[in-house]
């Protein structure tokens, strides 16, 4: 159980009402407040309409994912109310619109009924900002002191829009204290926020993390879960001489511009979710056999195909893995959560241009678009040098065959140097060949680069142990699965061990056999239906975990639901 | 260019996709970049955009710009990016052995169109002027010093630059007898206009002979200028 209080309020309405803002803003006044937070968006695949619904949980205590239990929530339309009514706590309440309260006669009882429109039109807002009304409600129901609540309305919001939204948030709050509103039960301790934390989701958090390893260009064309990179780098990309980004036509073109873009020596990585990226495969097997740098960040989401455009999955990690036809060494690694996204972006590129090999910062939709509490610590990362080329004086030859594979660089524009690039199988100096024991020769070399990089592995967090360490039944997960598996640790009935994969490719075997072996229970759990990252442990380990909770239906794990399932296995 | 110093050779780059055209990679001793088929003109359009004071030009092939990349040569002219496309223009795939291509004579006879190909063939210059290419040409193989002026011309035109090189393929589809006398040059002071109507007008033309020489020739801000 958490030891600290666990609070988790949910924001509801249609497409077009402002729910994700709405929510990010309210992680972001708790998060000045001294709370850990966790929001998850749930959303269709419309601009208006449908059901959109931001959850934040957030406790003194760190929180890995959001609960469905609710003990607010604020009900922009009645359709949230119907939707959500049956996750209220014994103790919650419901913020709702006062023109829907015939349609929430069942919930009478809970229901705190607000003229958000009419508080809203007040203010002469536009009708998207009524959440900010919730703010206030929000605050006086929970305890926030007014002047308090200012404050963190005016640290919450960006300058330019501050002053509507404060006007929007006292007027709730005026309007609580006018009626009496009933306080929730739980008060809210209020605290400071005196460190470096932020609220970041998956998708800024990777940009964050190429831009401390010194990102030049981005690349990408707009897909869901995956697009938010692009307008997140973009946007820093107007005030920074050394970053740019391209909207180019198609995946196709992204990913050969960005091959492009490395050759000529910049640091380059495109973006797309795993649909654009299975366009990309040809070009992404180039970059294998052209030793080009390159970071794709490749976000899942439910396929075949079109899918589920705005679920989460987990189905697609041997496809990545597997990405490109040939034989060539790539890097895959999958983040858990927003923190380590930003660690990962930073060091898939390094080491792209360390190895001159292409790599994958595997993501979800669940991992991309929640937002969390986080700590970014740019002089924790340790930077890796590129092999770069001296003229001393013989040819400059592209793919110099060395002692570890690794060619020294060049690029176009350096004096006495000609810099072949090729998609050809070719010879040292980048010109094509046929001749069989080239062929042999030039695959070994790139192969050299994975084996050195195998030899490396150790040195790198290549996963990461939770829980009971001694413990002989062992939980393994990957990705945002993390979230709720950690979550669902608290409610555990027996001491259990808990491992999430981070590098899939290579695969650290020496690491996953010495922390596997002495188990009598191994469950796997992912979001897929053939269990995956079985496939890839029986394949590189010879392991076979016992069980597995697998769940395919585009929603993430409920880490509550989660928790009953593991008990049931290890009772 | 080299030999006048107006250019260095290492800020040369060449890149190329997959056909003949593209052996062109191993044959010159520049930077060269040989890319997937259909792919040479966006990772052009990458190269110039890492590094815009290196001189890109492209050699693609009938398949590569206007089978496979179709896409990438519309978006890089309408980006105008500052390359210079050289089109090796035979009417076939060559290094596949000899099938039409969207740029051969409809009735075409090849391994997968036996009793003749369907299509009107695509006007490349039409297409390309349409998308916003602001330099465009054409001239033929046969004619060393014409083609190497306008090669130059367009190397070094500040835009996207079009070059149609008529290139009979002597193995597939020999048609060198027919252009010795199927090409005249434009007159030269109606060469480069920049009156895109009368441009469009003219490559539309259905004349005796085909011309040759520099179709359309204007100003515009370039990608690189704008988003790099």
């Amino acid at each position: 159980m958490n030891n600290e209080k666990f609070y988790t309020v949910g924001i509801g309405g249609a497409a077009g009402d402002g729910i994700r803002e709405a929510g990010l803003h309210l992680a972001m006044m708790l998060h000045q407040l001294g709370y850990y937070t966790f929001l998850s968006f749930d959303h269709p695949s419309l601009i208006r309409g449908g059901h959109n619904y931001s959850r934040i949980s957030f406790s003194k205590e760190k929180v890995w994912c959001d609960h469905t239990k609710l003990d607010v929530l604020i009900a922009v339309n009645s359709e949230t109310v119907k939707l959500h009514e049956k996750e209220l706590s014994d103790n919650g309440v419901i913020v709702v619109e006062e023109s829907y309260l015939d349609e929430t006669k069942e919930v009478a009882a809970k229901t705190i009924p607000v003229p958000f429109s009419v508080l809203t039109e007040e203010q002469k807002a536009v009708p998207i900002a009524r959440t900010s009304v919730a703010l206030g409600i929000f605050s006086f129901i929970t305890g926030i002191p007014f002047e308090k609540m200012r404050e963190l309305v005016q640290k919450s919001f960006e300058e330019s829009k501050v002053e509507m939204n404060l006007g929007l948030a006292e007027n709730g709050f005026r309007y609580a204290e006018e009626k009496a509103v009933a306080k929730w039960t739980e008060g809210l301790s209020l605290g400071e926020r005196n460190d470096a934390t932020e609220i970041v989701d998956g998708n800024e958090a990777v940009g964050k993390g190429l831009l401390a390893s010194k990102l030049n260009f981005f690349i990408a064309y707009p897909m869901t879960p995956a697009s938010s990179v692009l307008h997140f780098l973009a946007k820093e990309a107007v005030a920074r001489e050394d970053l740019k980004t391209i909207q180019p036509e198609d995946e196709i073109g992204a990913i050969n511009m960005a091959i492009g873009v490395a050759y000529s020596g910049k640091r380059t990585a495109i973006g797309t979710a795993t649909g654009g990226f299975a366009l990309m495969q040809e070009a992404f097997s180039f970059a294998g056999m052209s030793e080009t740098p390159l970071v794709a960040v490749v976000s899942q989401r439910p396929g075949p195909a079109t899918g589920v455009p705005t679920g989460t999955s987990q189905g697609d990690l041997k496809f990545l893995v597997n990405s490109g036809h040939g034989e060539f060494p790539r890097l895959v690694i999958a983040p858990g959560d927003a923190e380590e996204a930003y660690y990962t972006g930073a060091l898939a590129l390094d080491l792209s241009w360390k190895y001159q090999i292409p790599s994958i910062v595997l993501l979800d939709k669940q991992l991309s678009e929640s937002a969390q509490t986080v700590l970014f610590e740019p002089n924790k990362i340790a930077h890796e040098e590129a092999k770069s080329w001296n003229d001393d004086g013989k040819p400059y030859a592209r793919y110099r065959d060395t002692e570890d594979g690794v060619s020294p660089l060049a690029f176009p524009g350096t004096p006495n140097a000609v810099v072949k690039l090729t998609s050809y199988e070719h010879d040292e100096e980048g010109i094509s060949t046929e001749t069989p024991e080239l062929v042999t020769k030039m695959i070994d070399k790139r192969f050299k680069k994975r084996d050195i990089l195998m030899k490396e592995v150790s040195k790198y967090e290549t996963m990461k142990i939770y829980g009971d360490t001694s413990a002989d039944i062992l939980v393994i997960f990957w990705g945002s699965t993390k979230g709720a598996v950690l979550e669902a640790a608290k409610y555990l009935t027996k001491p259990v061990k808990l491992i999430q994969v981070l590098w899939m490719e290579p695969f650290d075997t020496a690491r996953i056999k010495n922390e596997l072996q002495s188990a009598r229970m191994i469950v796997d759990i992912e979001g897929n239906h053939d269990a995956q990252l079985v496939s890839l442990l029986r394949e590189k380990n010879n392991i076979s975990p016992t069980h597995t909770i697998l769940q395919y239906n585009s929603k993430p794990f409920d880490p509550v639901e989660l928790a009953a399932k593991i008990n049931a296995l290890i009772a | 260019m080299v030999g006048e110093n107006s250019l260095k050779i290492e800020n040369l780059v060449a890149t190329a996709g997959i056909g003949c055209h593209g052996k062109i990679s191993d044959y010159l001793n520049v930077n060269t970049f040989n890319s997937l088929h259909g792919r040479a003109v966006a990772s052009a359009q990458g190269i110039k955009a890492g590094n815009p004071d290196l001189n890109v030009v492209v050699f693609t092939g009938d398949g590569d710009s206007f089978s496979e990349g179709l896409n990438h040569l519309l978006h890089a002219a309408q980006n105008n990016t500052d390359i210079a496309v050289f089109l090796h223009k035979n009417d076939v795939f060559g290094l596949t052995t000899g099938q039409a291509t969207p740029l051969s004579p409809k009735g075409f006879k090849g391994p997968t169109t036996p009793t003749g190909s369907i299509d009107e063939p695509m006007n490349p210059l039409e297409i390309v002027l349409a998308s916003g290419a602001t330099f465009v040409a054409r001239t033929y193989a046969g004619d060393m010093a014409e083609t190497t002026r306008i090669m130059k011309a367009a190397m070094t035109h500040k835009g996207f630059a079009f070059v149609e090189i008529i290139q009979p393929c002597i193995t597939y589809f020999d048609t060198r007898e027919h252009f010795k006398n199927a090409v005249e040059h434009m007159p030269a002071e109606t060469q480069a206009t920049n009156d895109l109507g009368a441009a469009l007008a003219k490559v539309r033309e259905q004349s005796e002979k085909i011309p040759l020489g520099i179709f359309y020739q204007t100003q515009k801000p370039t990608f690189e200028e704008q988003v790099v």
